[in-house]
């Protein structure tokens, strides 16, 4: 693999706590929760109610009027989302970059599944003729995407991945590879959305996502309490850039780079091989060149189930040590977010290292000793530290990790 | 020094065929296996033809619990792995599993099995809250099809980088691209790769009338798709799969493998224009075909055979052909060049990856597969696209393109290993 090095230089968040990189950092460390009764419908028949829901957001307001038509709400997240990244970054108009040098790269887990549920609707209920011109399009796992690269005259490597909440580093690892193969720059990142009836219930199907009624209560990361998770929405997208393309372009900031990344698979089950969650951090520890002792905090992935929170907390314990590293799950304030988890978790441990606090875990009061985790509660913790470890699990055995270092 | 990266193994279901050897017998007959579509009553449909495969999932070793589980499209990409796995020869028991990789690509993954569970929980669409106590345990799954590369990880014991590749109609391509950056990175040493789709299915098939991209010659299914022909009027939709085992050259060659051909260069760009239109030019095409050609150190008068994308819209096939033209110059016109969608149809993201397999066996037989259904000439597109009938000839190198919905262009060359560079 080449020398080239790989640095993010804007930021744009969509989550249900704050709309823009800051005010959801700001959030969290404020521990203001968007976790709340799901609104969009009456949910009154279904076994969840409580989501991490995006309420103030408004697609008309930030995207062209043509938009709107076409686009799942999920792709007016990552259109919003692209838009503050690249401006963060100060690109405006490519900044010089030749189109063929700017990729996309995204994740989506559900796709523009709001939309298409009005258009399967629309089929059953009316006919083929009331489908949507858009719905061909509006729908598929790569339409963020192409949104993307369409609206910014972006014509370099691109490509969409699935992986569910693990798919969304994935992505950031893919836009770093394809930067190192020679890309001048990444816009990547993930979003995901699908609070329609259809969606929420397939959510539910997946039988972790929690039915209790206390916004407080629902979702509680590492606790003993643990009983499931809340589902969010929204997502992060991040410039993945190459240090000198940044550097020659006099990039306003770069937030960190990407020193490490790697994905690994769980084995089958019944085989007693051990999870690929400890694998995943360690190869990407290598692959930054740091030893565990150099990593400041580690943002978990954080199921909110017992049996997966313990399994993690043992990977961590194995590779730092009980209690050796402050761990934190700001995802506990807005939900899991699916492919839109890990890209905002990516954000705010660039903020954390940035700012040198780390945000603590919300709602989470109890962590049973077993874990030997130090889990950053209550209020956020100082840090002196020039590395974080970001971690997310997808379900049926995706494991991803990735470190970052300020530069 | 780069890793260079090699197939070896090759699965493939395709309409008209159940394995790889009838596969490569319909492509150099120039049957069609397009015909009216049985699944579905389709008489509401502007477009009622399809690439359909009579797939029995008993018949092909599936256990009533796998077949319960995994969804037609999972089913598809699991059978040709098993294909491929039995015709690499590799014992997967001896590999070290962190260096086993996959990547699927798919572009409407489940699109099928959530249709079927939309009707269930919405009384047939009368229900907008769709209602709860008719919940599969797979809704989620259906959702979320990570479930997909998943089965072909369990499949074959991997435990290194799993991802689905879902780019839409060149997802076939660039999830094998994917495959191969993992393995000459050092991420692994050998990746099951490849696509699946499943799409025939109302919602799928309404979505393609309404933009009028599916050809309306109901009356014609057989001669339906007709790419590079001055007749042409649109796709035919189709389902379909194709793996491949890839593997490190030196690791092949070590252990004796039969070498397929080698994944010399492959390379992905973007209009930026439409999701769904194409410019005249080829612009972005022509440039990933360049790159391609340039990762494979090779000049573009090496290329013996173009398998085109050729889905038989009027504007993809006059995109295409511009991109051949701009790409490779003179040869544009000396290559043979064509279209298996002719014969097998449209299937979405998993075509880049049967194309892939096409070029493959081409490479290994020395024959180019035609393009079926062209007898009427359209003069933007003047090129030799092998009508009719296939043809003998020595074929060491192949480029092979995708195009799709999002602006993906992709293309990648596949050669004979001991075609040595420039």
């Amino acid at each position: 693999m080449s020398s080239r090095r790989a640095v993010i230089t804007g930021l744009g968040v969509v989550a249900p706590n704050g709309l823009g990189a800051e005010e959801y950092w700001k959030a969290l460390l404020a521990g203001e929760s968007g976790i709340a009764e799901l609104s969009r419908f009456d949910t009154s028949r279904y076994s969840a109610r409580l989501a991490g829901e995006i309420r103030d957001f408004d697609g008309a307001e930030h995207l062209p009027s043509r938009l709107m038509p076409q686009t799942d709400i999920s792709t007016r997240y990552a259109l919003a989302a692209a838009d503050w990244a690249l401006a963060d970054a100060g690109i405006d108009a490519g900044a010089g970059i030749d189109d063929y040098d700017m990729g996309v790269i995204t994740s989506t887990s559900q796709g523009g599944f709001d939309f298409t549920h009005r258009e399967f609707h629309k089929l059953w209920s009316q006919g083929p003729e009331y489908v949507s011109v858009y719905e061909s399009f509006a729908w598929f796992y790569a339409v963020n995407t192409g949104q993307i690269s369409i609206r910014n005259g972006m014509r370099g490597p691109s490509a969409a991945l699935v992986g569910e909440q693990a798919g969304g580093l994935d992505a950031i690892g893919h836009a770093r590879r394809t930067v190192r193969r020679g890309t001048r720059l990444v816009l990547s990142g993930g979003v995901d959305s699908a609070f329609d009836p259809w969606g929420w219930s397939a959510q539910l199907a997946g039988g972790r996502v929690s039915t209790a009624d206390d916004p407080e209560r629902a979702y509680l990361p590492f606790d003993g309490a643990a009983c499931g998770h809340v589902p969010g929405e929204g997502g992060a997208m991040l410039v993945v850039e190459d240090a000198e393309s940044a550097r020659e372009r006099g990039a306003p900031r770069t937030y960190g780079e990407i020193a490490g990344y790697a994905a690994t698979f769980d084995p089958s089950p019944g085989t007693g091989r051990p999870p690929g969650l400890r694998r995943a951090a360690e190869l990407a520890l290598a692959d930054a060149q740091l030893t565990p002792s150099a990593i400041g905090a580690v943002f978990a992935d954080a199921a909110g189930i017992p049996a997966f929170d313990a399994a993690e907390a043992q990977a961590v314990r194995e590779i730092f040590g009980p209690y050796g590293v402050p761990v934190t799950a700001p995802k506990a304030l807005t939900g899991r977010m699916y492919a839109g988890g890990g890209p905002a978790d990516i954000a705010a441990a660039l903020f954390a290292l940035r700012d040198r606090v780390i945000p603590a875990t919300a709602h989470t009061t109890s962590v049973p000793d077993s874990y030997g985790l130090d889990l950053v509660l209550g209020e956020p913790r100082p840090v002196r530290a020039d590395a974080v470890l970001v971690l997310a699990r997808g379900r049926h055995g995706f494991n991803a990790a990735v470190v970052l270092t300020t530069v | 020094m780069t890793r260079r990266v090699v197939i070896t193994g090759i699965g493939v279901r395709a309409p008209g065929s159940s394995g790889t050897k009838e596969f490569w017998d319909v492509l150099t007959t120039g049957r069609t296996a397009t015909r009216r579509i049985t699944f579905f009553d389709a008489s509401p449909f502007r477009s009622r033809i399809a690439g359909e495969i009579d797939f029995d999932a008993a018949a092909e070793g599936f256990t009533p619990r796998e077949t319960r589980r995994m969804d037609r499209a999972t089913q598809f990409a699991v059978a040709c792995t098993r294909d491929a796995l039995a015709d690499s020869g590799l014992d997967f028991g001896t590999l070290d599993p962190h260096r086993v990789g996959v990547a699927l690509g798919s572009a409407v993954a489940a699109a099928t099995s959530l249709e079927n569970e939309y009707l269930v929980m919405s009384d047939a669409g009368r229900d907008w809250l769709v209602d709860p106590a008719h919940l599969s345990p797979y809704m989620f799954d259906y959702l979320s099809p990570g479930v997909m590369p998943a089965e072909i990880a369990r499949e074959v014991g991997a435990e290194g980088p799993v991802t689905l590749v879902s780019d839409g109609c060149t997802s076939g391509l660039d999830a094998v691209g994917y495959g191969v950056q993992l393995i000459r990175e050092g991420s692994a040493d050998t990746v099951l790769a490849g696509a699946a789709d499943t799409p025939v299915s109302p919602i799928v098939v309404a979505c393609f009338d309404a933009i009028k991209a599916t050809t309306p010659r109901n009356d014609e299914p057989e001669t339906a798709s007709r790419p590079f022909d001055g007749t042409r009027n649109g796709f035919v939709l189709a389902e379909g799969a194709a793996m491949f085992v890839l593997e490190e050259l030196e690791a092949a060659r070590a252990r004796g493998a039969h070498i397929y051909a080698e994944v010399g260069g492959y390379a992905t760009r973007s209009n930026a224009y439409h999701m769904t239109g194409l410019k005249k030019d080829g612009r972005e095409m022509a440039e990933a075909i360049r790159a391609a050609l340039d990762e494979a150190r090779l000049d573009r008068t090496t290329i013996d055979y173009v398998n085109a994308h050729g889905s038989g819209t009027k504007q993809n096939d006059r995109h295409e052909t511009a991109a051949f033209k701009r790409s490779l110059g003179e040869h544009a016109r000396a290559v043979p060049v064509s279209s298996i969608k002719s014969m097998v149809g449209h299937s979405l993201g998993a075509i880049g990856s049967i194309e892939i397999a096409a070029s493959v066996l081409a490479i290994r037989h020395n024959v180019v597969p035609p393009t079926a259904n062209l007898r009427v000439p359209d003069p933007e597109c003047d090129l030799d696209y092998v009508p009719l009938t296939a043809r003998e000839q020595r074929v060491d190198t192949v480029l092979t393109v995708g195009s799709g919905f999002g602006g993906f262009q992709s293309a990648m060359v596949l050669h004979d290993p001991e075609v040595t560079s420039l």
